[in-house]
């Protein structure tokens, strides 16, 4: 007790000079105070963001066929009306039909060719792998009017065969989203080393026992997110298919929208329709977000790093 | 069973062969299309005036080029404003979404907190509603009777409506900023988050205020995500044809991507080699960023943890 009692008021004072000192180089302010200045202009952000299209769904609901004023709620542009409803306009529910064709058949094509060409470029290297890497890579960054272009001149002039229509939207689409999993699956076998395969390998594998039995076991994540981002990304994609439709049957809703609200043939049916693509693609991003993290449960990653991943940010 | 030098060279062709469906397909519908396109534009024209394409470089001709070059600078020109114009607009889209993305991605790189989850939600949202339905979304609100003019007559901002989709351009300028805006908002967050604190809280524990430290220390680091994002919004804005045609409808706002898309669709496509030219211009020009952001997603890709 004495000691301290002897010490305590030297340290005191000294305590004070020093925070004295820290008092002048501090700035008066907390530093680790919110940002409530940033915050709110982010909020102001999300709202500019989001709202406009919240209340472009309220429109789909209107019972009238103004899109900018509200007229009382009802399903007639969704089934009720006989004629201009999505259920009854064979235009409309061709549009829907076209872009669930479009995303099933793509995903299907395009994430086991990605997956697999990542896989062989990854481990073949050599001179036609790095360059097909870059070619792969380039697909990923080119403007997609150029491309769009390109595979207008392609199937109108060269593989005339194919022609506008659902196949070409089906060989455009798969070009223009293999990159996903192409890229994904690299970045993937990165975090993953080779000391898994080096191991099934010394253990007699096999290098198809150890693609199949190793590696698509670690690289089922990978695989799932570049999934849910080619589906959403086909429900989503309009360049492309505006340049290699050519009737309606062949028309997905993106065109659909585009086409008609530009004719001056707006209305809340398209609205319906947007609304329609809004719900996939959201149902797309649930089903991918809680897929993925079951996929990597047991792993360090958090729902953030899920939330980027599916958003093709990882 | 086979020896080691065997075995190797057997694993090579296996990985050759996974790696094969991959590089046939993007050798036929990646590089021979663009070779299309070479065709097409040194290809020429038959006694109607349509493009014919020359599969042969040794047969190629310069009619669709000297055609191009009259849209550019002869007497019927039309390019050279469309150009500027649409440099301009991208020019202004491009500064206006980093103004408002950057704040946007600071706040919930830095301050979200324990709601990060839930901002990040928000801002992801936009990625899954099609770009269609938020273009549809504004031209509902900006109609003559819509709720824009609404809201602005109220505050007495506005004495009558304003015809917003009627050809203005800073409609179409704002339609840009809000169609490419969430790309770039993201980029920037993944760029802000990857930042360590420990080098932020040094430079506030050596004295410097808020605003210093974000000068000295947050805004060099982040320069790499500021050029990816840009370039992910202004390469798809520089070839965008639909948003002006959807906002605004009229030639007075038209942009380079409406040049290319009607000399390929519109009057029978008998201006498809002048299209064909004009996209060969275009990759020309966007060649260069393109390969830097190659180098940047190569190396990200090879580095990532």
């Amino acid at each position: 007790m004495t000691t301290t009692a002897t010490r305590s008021p030297a340290r005191a004072d000294q305590r004070r000079t020093v925070g004295t000192v820290l008092g002048k180089l501090r700035p008066r302010r907390n530093p680790w105070r919110h940002a409530w200045f940033l915050e709110g202009f982010t909020w102001l952000y999300l709202i500019w963001s989001l709202l406009p299209v919240a209340l472009a769904v309220l429109f789909s609901f209107n019972n009238g066929r103004s899109q900018s004023v509200w007229q009382g709620f009802s399903w007639r542009w969704y089934y009720q009306d006989p004629v201009n409803s999505v259920l009854h306009n064979p235009d409309l529910h061709a549009a829907v039909i076209q872009t669930l064709r479009l995303s099933v058949y793509v995903t299907l094509i395009t994430v086991p060719l990605g997956v697999a060409f990542a896989l062989g470029i990854n481990r073949w290297r050599g001179p036609v792998a790095s360059s097909f890497n870059f070619v792969m890579i380039l697909s990923f960054v080119i403007p997609e009017l150029i491309f769009g272009v390109a595979m207008f001149f392609v199937f109108t002039r060269l593989f005339t065969s194919v022609g506008l229509g659902s196949l070409a939207e089906v060989l455009a689409l798969v070009t223009w989203n293999v990159s996903w999993p192409a890229l994904i699956v690299q970045a993937r076998l990165v975090t993953i080393g080779r000391h898994y395969e080096e191991a099934a390998a010394d253990l007699g594998a096999t290098p198809w026992q150890v693609t199949y039995r190793v590696m698509m076991r670690l690289l089922a994540p990978a695989i799932f997110a570049s999934a849910v981002l080619v589906f959403s990304g086909v429900i989503d994609d309009f360049v492309l298919v505006d340049l290699l439709s050519s009737n309606s049957g062949n028309t997905p809703m993106s065109v659909y929208i585009y086409s008609q609200q530009r004719g001056g043939n707006g209305g809340p049916a398209l609205n319906a329709l947007g609304t329609i693509m809004l719900v996939m693609s959201f149902a797309v991003a649930i089903v991918g977000y809680v897929g993925y993290r079951w996929l990597t449960r047991g792993e360090r990653g958090s729902r953030i790093d899920a939330l980027t991943t599916i958003a093709g940010e990882g | 069973v086979t020896g080691p030098s065997g075995g190797r060279s057997q694993h090579r062709l296996f990985w050759a062969a996974l790696a094969a469906p991959g590089i046939i397909w993007l050798a036929l519908l990646f590089i021979v299309p663009f070779y299309a396109i070479l065709a097409i534009a040194g290809g020429q024209l038959d006694l109607f005036g349509n493009p014919v394409a020359v599969w042969n470089p040794l047969h190629w001709s310069s009619a669709n080029f000297t055609g191009a070059w009259h849209d550019v600078a002869g007497a019927s020109a039309f390019v050279g404003p469309i150009i500027l114009r649409t440099l301009l607009y991208v020019a202004l889209a491009s500064v206006i979404s980093l103004v408002i993305a950057y704040p946007a991605a600071y706040f919930v790189a830095r301050f979200a907190g324990r709601r990060k989850a839930l901002f990040l939600i928000l801002l992801i949202a936009p990625f899954w509603i099609s770009y269609m339905m938020r273009m549809l979304a504004w031209i509902d609100l900006l109609q003559t009777n819509g709720y824009v003019n609404k809201v602005l007559s109220w505050m007495h901002l506005i004495s009558q409506p304003v015809d917003w989709l009627g050809g203005m351009w800073i409609t179409v300028v704002l339609g840009l900023v809000y169609g490419y805006i969430p790309y770039l908002i993201l980029v920037l967050y993944a760029g802000l988050d990857r930042i360590d604190q420990a080098l932020i809280e040094a430079g506030r524990d050596l004295g410097l205020g808020r605003v210093r430290t974000f000068v000295r220390v947050t805004l060099p680091m982040s320069r790499q995500a500021i050029l990816t994002g840009m370039l992910i919004t202004v390469l798809p804005m520089l070839g965008d044809y639909f948003t002006n045609q959807l906002l605004s409808g009229t030639t007075g706002t038209a942009m380079f991507g409406n040049v290319i898309d009607d000399q390929l669709t519109s009057s029978g496509g008998v201006l498809a080699g002048q299209g064909a030219v004009f996209s060969l211009l275009f990759l020309l020009v966007l060649i260069a960023p393109m390969i830097y952001y190659v180098g940047a997603t190569n190396r990200s890709s090879r580095g990532a943890t």
